[in-house]
């Protein structure tokens, strides 16, 4: 099988068509970190005191804690005074921009590129988007008319303005300042990112999006994201990211909160595809992220999807703690690598209440010479009487240099409860690939199919746009792998 | 159609033909026969461009074109067509969507524009009756839970779907029984047309008694050491291939 072996070996430059820049006037802070930055970043976004402590606190916390090295990714030491916290491609504007015309053209390019158009006439029926590009909110869509029906859904910073009471009351909730090395970080310097409020008994009409976009070079983004569903209300919500091509690494520290009440459902899914780095593994993004949902209501559901393509490494765990009786979560995952990509991703479910619910499904993809391991915990405390739980992982191998790994955690202190866990691993063979050959198919074409029906469980979830985007995405994530 | 000179060919470095001539003509059906290890299938992989396979020396046309030089799916949208005697299977890709992109890329090849969903549908709905396969499997993916029966009518029913003009049967007829085996040996006369050539390797005189060989061959240790009509075939059914052996000794 000499020469058949050969397609795993050739890997090909890998194509990641946003990798453009925009050139447009970005104010861009120095370099480094300290108290007097911080001070710098909440002041420019006219910040109240509380929550200027909110970062001190997080930020000395975060001097005390050393960079965690438990993940199974080679995370380089990161020089964190050698990165700008903070880059406005707004600047000039008061406050951020009103309306479309008030817009530099080149970002409203930039977006239309991106396939986000932020004019509302041009946009996805049905999709109302918020805008980031480096620390700040370019623009949301619909807002008004979202507004008739209470929901709030605007930048986080235009949030602490509007709605101090509210972010007060949630932000940190979940994921609280000291919670990991890099939730500190982002406690201390986050920028901008989304909030969402679903008052009581309120379907929203439509998907609600962010797409983040990192631009300014040696910048780090540090997006936060609250979501927070009042009880017997519903929304789902999309989030998308991408970057351009740089030789550098590109920090990405997030934080993702949701609340869910009482009898209501929030629905998460992102597709991320933050620049991977080219075929050498020189620059890509490091995605290091929590996300978490608290499940605080009885009858309450979460989940998360997500399909992630992108980063140099990922590092991130969308978790759900169930502690309202009869909550239910999902998480639903693929992650493709390549080349020199490393993913380390998975969830928590931790089980609280009475009869909680989850499942896990995640597809791992590992193509090249990247390592793809599914790291996941499920918890269940004293409490949870009747707790189920069901995971399953699966991974799949294109080639013979690549790795997947699959670290199971369980931790159950209830005999009431059920957990079932299974694993798999398959490798596309060259019996396969001779067989679509033969009958026409050319490898990359097989491979595309065969990866989306091996995803298919987990795209299936998506909201339809998104799904038909992932199924591109994962096409040519894995282009140039075989053949 | 398809030429053969002086062929060639190792695998894991190991030579199994060893210089094989063969010229098929348009509308002929060759039966290759021979001992196990012989070569047939060998020649069946090289043919189709199977990677794994080198070929070391000799030359194969098809059509007036260099079969070497075309990659294996270029070969498969030309019309050339492998019946698998073990067909594998492809999880996670359903029978209709991997015979949409196999029949798109042979009529891309022709230069027709791709089969719109409702007519592609339809066209799966006549050839599969062609050959008696359960609808069920079609939503499956491509042989997975499939039968040994049920593998080698799908290969029939997939060559049905891309009317190739030479089919390479290896094997087809082992593991079906007496009725699937008429259903798919009158299945694929259904499908020849009089430009249709084909390979039938087999070791058993049954399959040739619906598919009627022009030549008969006989393959032992990497060359085609005889050659017949039809009546040669019989012949090795009744006495076996030692009889050759002593001819050529």
């Amino acid at each position: 099988m000499s020469e058949s072996n050969e397609f795993v070996k050739k890997v090909a430059e890998k194509k990641y068509e946003f990798g453009f820049t925009t050139d447009v006037q970005t104010e861009i802070i120095d370099k480094g970190l300290n108290e007097d930055v911080i001070r710098l970043i909440s002041k420019k976004k006219d910040e109240p005191e509380w929550l200027l402590q909110f970062r001190l606190d997080a930020y000395n916390y975060w001097l005390t804690q050393k960079q965690p090295t438990w993940g199974h990714v080679h995370l380089p030491e990161i020089d964190y005074q050698e990165i700008s916290y903070y880059a406005d491609p707004t600047v000039g504007k008061d406050k951020g921009p009103k309306t479309v015309d008030d817009i530099d053209p080149e970002l409203m390019k930039t977006f239309d590129k991106l396939g986000i158009p932020l004019e509302e006439r041009l946009a996805l029926s049905g999709t109302a988007v918020d805008a980031v590009m480096d620390s700040v909110s370019v623009k949301t869509t619909f807002k008004e008319k979202l507004s008739e029906k209470g929901i709030i859904f605007c930048s986080i910073s235009e949030a602490v303005r509007e709605y101090p009471d509210l972010v007060r009351q949630y932000l940190g909730s979940v994921v609280p300042p000291k919670d990991n090395y890099f939730a500190a970080l982002n406690s201390a310097v986050f920028s901008d990112g989304s909030f969402v409020y679903i008052p009581k008994n309120t379907r929203c009409p439509m998907e609600l999006s962010t797409y983040f976009r990192i631009n300014a070079r040696n910048t780090g983004q540090f997006e936060r994201t609250l979501i927070v569903c009042d009880a017997g209300s519903y929304v789902s919500y999309l989030e998308g990211c991408t970057a351009p091509m740089r030789d550098e690494k590109q920090l990405h520290a997030a934080i993702v909160e949701i609340v869910v009440m009482d009898n209501s459902e929030v629905k998460y899914s992102t597709v991320q595809n933050w620049y991977p780095g080219d075929a050498e593994g020189r620059g890509g993004v490091l995605n290091l992220v929590t996300k978490r949902g608290d499940l605080r209501g009885a009858n309450s559901k979460l989940s998360w999807t997500q399909v992630e393509t992108g980063s140099a490494i990922t590092w991130k765990y969308p978790s759900c703690v169930l502690r309202g009786d009869n909550s239910q979560a999902e998480f639903y995952s693929v992650a493709v690598t390549n080349n020199h990509q490393e993913a380390d991703t998975g969830t928590k479910m931790i089980h609280i209440g009475k009869n909680t619910r989850s499942t896990i499904i995640s597809k791992g993809i590992s193509a090249g010479m990247s390592q793809n391991s599914y790291r996941g915990l499920v918890r269940v405390a004293k409490s949870a009487d009747g707790a189920r739980n069901y995971s399953s992982c699966d991974s799949l191998l294109l080639g013979s240099e690549c790795g997947a790994h699959t670290f199971p955690y369980m931790d159950i202190h209830n005999n009431t409860a059920t957990v079932e866990h299974e694993a798999t691993t398959s490798k596309i063979n060259e019996e396969q690939l001779l067989y679509c050959n033969q009958r026409g198919i050319s490898t990359e074409e097989a491979v595309g199919l065969i990866v989306n029906g091996y995803a298919k469980d987990v795209i299936n979830k998506l909201p339809m746009e998104f799904a038909v985007e992932a199924q591109k995405l994962l096409s040519v994530s894995l282009e140039g792998t075989v053949g | 159609m398809l030429e053969i000179k002086n062929l060639h060919a190792t695998v894991g470095g190991k030579e199994i033909l060893k210089g094989v001539n063969l010229t098929i003509k348009d509308g002929e059906i060759h039966a290759l026969m021979g001992t196990n290890g012989a070569g047939k299938s060998t020649l069946g992989n090289v043919i189709v461009g199977n990677p794994a396979y080198e070929v070391t020396e000799g030359c194969i046309t098809f059509n007036e074109q260099n079969l070497l030089e075309m990659k294996t799916e270029e070969r498969a949208r030309a019309g050339i067509f492998l019946s698998f005697q073990q067909p594998t299977e492809i999880p996670g890709v359903s029978m209709t969507n991997f015979m949409r992109a196999a029949v798109n890329a042979r009529r891309e090849y022709l230069g027709k524009e791709p089969l719109k969903s409702t007519d592609f549908l339809k066209i799966m709905r006549e050839k599969r009756k062609l050959v008696e396969i359960d609808q069920k499997l079609m939503n499956r993916s491509v042989n997975e839970g499939f039968s040994g029966g049920e593998r080698k009518r799908n290969e029939i029913f997939q060559m049905a779907m891309l009317e190739p003009t030479f089919c390479i049967l290896d094997e087809t007829d082992s593991g079906l029984d007496v009725d699937a085996l008429r259903i798919v040996a009158e299945g694929f006369n259904k499908l020849r047309t009089p430009e249709t050539s084909a390979i039938v390797i087999t070791h058993y005189q049954r399959l040739l008694d619906y598919i009627t060989p022009d030549f008969v061959h006989v393959l032992i240790d990497g060359r085609i050491v005889k050659t017949g009509d039809a009546s040669l075939a019989q012949k090795i059914e009744d006495n076996g291939f030692d009889w050759i052996k002593e001819e050529l000794a």
